[in-house]
């Protein structure tokens, strides 16, 4: 393998390099797609650019990313999950920081949801934060009840893309483009949307990382 | 030549040294973290260049696409991690069969 490295080292070298002139010959100033966001940011709902782009101009990759998510679940709980863990009971200090920390956590989330729509932050954003405070509370030994794990956690986990379909079919037939909504009441629309795809993306992220179907049991 | 193009060129050599350990590497875990840092690297490039601007404000489009990036490739290590698990559970060690080794 030494002598195969090298060659593969000096590989990697010169496409570094080549990469780097290509990168290196692009212009120094370009405008891009900016004026044009900032143009349209009077009907888009929000006053963040991003924000804009992610959720009313390019609201499609949105919907599609939600699938992704969905599908990266489905195909975790398709593989059957895990080998059974060991369940430890968690030290005291794990215990009442993930007391602690939940609320906080919940909260931090409700603030980047809302803040998105004027400054960085929004549905990801919140959504990992949501995923986060899950994540700890796994860890803590917490644990959905079983009524709750079956039918209710999968209407949660497929409410993001359900939203996003929806609306995209409502505006499809409404005003005839995919996701363009109404400026007047864009900025409501996208908050909706934008919050019921949080607690989507919050609980699809705990339960991926939790990795077993939740017959076993499962995540807020 | 602004600081854009340094950070962009940082994120070209992450991709490249991602994609060097993605094939030096046989253990799973190692490939898997060498696929996060590879697309680390695509995400600094997108995001550098949309500095190019000239202004305060850089162009929104490719950091709404680094965001999407960033979902996609959580959920994705997330299957390649249980992909690992049952790789490890069906022969015992995480890593792909090597021909020539056997």
């Amino acid at each position: 393998m030494g002598r195969h490295r090298w060659l593969l080292f000096l590989l990697m070298l010169a496409l570094t390099i080549g990469l780097a002139c290509a990168i290196l010959s692009l212009p120094d100033h370009m405008e891009g797609l900016q004026k044009v966001v900032a143009n349209k940011m009077e009907v888009s709902g929000v006053s963040h650019p991003v924000t804009a782009v992610l959720l009313n101009f390019r609201g499609y990759d949105t919907l599609l990313e939600m699938v992704v998510l969905l599908l990266a679940l489905l195909g975790v709980w398709s593989l059957g999950g895990p080998r059974p863990r060991s369940e430890i009971a968690p030290g005291p200090v794990l215990d009442c920081l993930a007391r602690l920390l939940a609320p906080v956590f919940i909260l931090v989330s409700a603030y980047l949801l809302w803040v998105g729509a004027h400054a960085p932050g929004g549905a990801f954003q919140a959504g990992s934060v949501l995923g986060a405070a899950g994540v700890l509370l796994l860890l803590a030994g917490w644990r959905l009840r079983f009524s709750l794990a079956q039918l209710p956690l999968r209407l949660v986990l497929i409410a993001g893309s359900a939203a996003f379909v929806a609306m995209a079919a409502l505006t499809l037939f409404g005003a005839g483009r995919l996701l363009e909504y109404p400026p007047a009441q864009a900025g409501i629309l996208i908050l909706i949307l934008e919050t019921v795809a949080t607690v989507s993306i919050g609980v699809t992220l705990a339960a991926l990382f939790l990795g077993a179907p939740p017959e076993q049991k499962e995540k807020q | 030549m602004n600081a854009a193009f340094l950070y962009a060129l940082v994120g070209v050599g992450l991709f490249f040294l991602g994609l060097y350990a993605l094939i030096v590497h046989t253990h799973l875990l190692r490939k898997i973290l060498a696929l996060n840092v590879m697309g680390s690297g695509v995400f600094l490039v997108l995001v550098a260049l949309a500095k190019r601007t000239g202004n305060a404000t850089p162009d929104p489009v490719p950091h709404a696409m680094v965001i999407t990036g960033i979902v996609v490739a959580v959920s994705a290590t997330a299957l390649a991690l249980t992909l690992m698990v049952r790789v490890a559970a069906e022969t015992g060690r995480a890593e792909l069969p090597d021909e020539e080794r056997e």
